[in-house]
């Protein structure tokens, strides 16, 4: 269903210095973010480009942050308004743990909150171009969602964003099992970002995996993965449809 | 300088099927549970039906992040209601509730398609359709979502409703079993899964009864 909307407000004169203040695009963005469940937690890959349009900008993005003490927050799409969500989240976290009533906020309340946070802005026609996902384990329980900009949001044993829906998702649905160990769940996430480093334009060979047990967190060093550039569908991908290009 | 145009839609079709039967002490709400944005399947997992008091069970579809807001409206005005009236809201109140709830978004809709299925306050199977805004009407069964119009002329050709235009008004709850009812939901969404793409993966049925609320969760095609 398509729709043009004319944005419009009540200001009269002010009109424009409001209009100016909504998202129209997004400019300098992140790309998919991958994520898995696995024995011990949750698992999270995105690589560190910030792309400027068709630049790539920005090589040392870290799309992937801790939340609390239980959720980690991976996001593809506008770099600052992620980072304009994890300022929300901050405070969030700052006035849970005021209270100081031996509970912390798990990843489901967190998510819960990003939800209703996306959707409202929506509402108001001026949405973080975000697509998030939120996961981790509270009490042995793990957990894993994801939310789009305009507020649709579900949980899953997997999830991606972006160009990931279409490429690792499908890879996720056919080799995801329960209680992967945590060298099975690297390989698979390593598997699904040599795709996506293959086939999606803004996709930079530098990733970091993130790790989120009920122990804690560990964000490990970036690395690049080794890829293979002499297959025959490269190096020759008209052999079976000449004409093609 | 001309008006600036947003350039991202705020609605999406998650897609999905609801369908509903009353009978004569029963009431049953199916739903797949495949979510889909696009081409894509983001979910094979999700609910579509949501009790929301204990003879009022909603199954909706269409944009999901406005059917989840209005399930929390919803809710929380249940709440309020047995707050003030110390009993559970009834299914034909629920009814009139969820569709003020609707037309009060009236200029920019919640673009949800819902059925709302309970037991009225004689015991009796009621199932209740609506459109976008809150256009509702109390019938015998519906379907609503991705898969209704290949779902509706199906029901309309079993359950034979008599026409609404004799008096004095006539029931159109079917005369089925609860088991020829489930029956029949089974055969629908298995037809409605081989042609529509968007429904598919699992069908999730909610069998209402005075005594309580059954749960049964069949296979369907994955493609």
């Amino acid at each position: 269903m398509t729709f043009t909307i004319p944005i419009e407000n009540g200001n009269g004169v002010k009109d424009a210095e409001a209009d100016s203040q909504r998202t129209l695009y997004p400019y300098v963005t992140g790309t998919s973010v991958v994520a898995i469940k696995y024995k011990d937690g949750i698992l999270m890959a995105s690589d560190m480009g910030g792309s400027y349009g068709s630049t790539l900008r920005y090589k040392n993005i870290e799309r992937v942050k801790a939340i609390g003490k239980h959720s980690l927050l991976g996001a593809s799409g506008e770099i600052s308004d992620f980072q304009e969500i994890l300022r929300y989240l901050d405070e969030l976290i700052l006035n849970d743990n005021m209270w100081a009533d031996g509970n912390s906020l798990g990843p489901k309340e967190v998510h819960n909150y990003l939800t209703r946070v996306m959707y409202n802005r929506r509402n108001k026609f001026n949405p973080l171009w975000n697509t998030l996902v939120l996961g981790g384990v509270k009490n042995g329980e793990k957990y894993l969602g994801m939310v789009s900009m305009i507020g649709v949001s579900f949980e899953d044993n997997h999830v991606a964003t972006g160009f990931g829906n279409h490429l690792a998702r499908p890879i996720l649905r056919d080799e995801w099992h329960e209680d992967l160990s945590f060298e099975d769940g690297v390989k698979l996430l390593e598997k699904c970002m040599r795709v996506l480093l293959y086939r999606d334009r803004s996709a930079i060979n530098k990733l970091q995996i993130s790790k989120m047990t009920e122990e804690g967190l560990t964000v490990y060093e970036p690395y690049s993965l080794k890829t293979f550039w002499e297959f025959s569908a490269f190096t020759n991908p008209t052999v079976g449809a000449e004409g093609s290009w | 300088m001309t008006k600036q145009h947003a350039n991202w839609s705020p609605y999406d079709n998650n897609g999905g099927t609801c369908v509903a039967i009353a009978g004569s002490d029963y009431c049953v709400i199916a739903a797949d549970t495949r979510m889909s944005t696009g081409y894509s399947i983001l979910s094979r997992d999700y609910s579509k039906i949501h009790k929301l008091a204990d003879k009022a069970v909603l199954s909706s579809s269409g944009f999901q992040a406005d059917v989840k807001a209005l399930q929390k409206v919803l809710k929380s005005r249940h709440l309020i209601y047995q707050h003030q009236h110390n009993k559970q809201m009834s299914c034909p109140a629920m009814a009139q509730l969820l569709s003020n709830t609707l037309y009060f978004k009236r200029f920019f809709p919640y673009y949800a398609f819902n059925v709302l299925g309970g037991l009225d306050a004689e015991g009796k199977g009621c199932v209740f359709t609506y459109d976008a805004v809150g256009s509702y009407e109390k019938v015998g069964y519906s379907a609503q979502g991705s898969g209704s119009t290949l779902i509706m002329p199906f029901l309309d050709n079993q359950l034979k409703s008599p026409s609404p235009l004799l008096l004095p008004a006539q029931d159109s709850i079917t005369p089925l079993s609860e088991a020829e009812a489930v029956d029949l939901v089974k055969t629908v969404f298995a037809s409605a899964t081989e042609r529509d793409i968007y429904t598919g993966d699992k069908l999730e049925i909610m069998i209402l009864k005075a005594d309580g609320i059954k749960t049964e969760l069949i296979d369907l095609r994955k493609d």
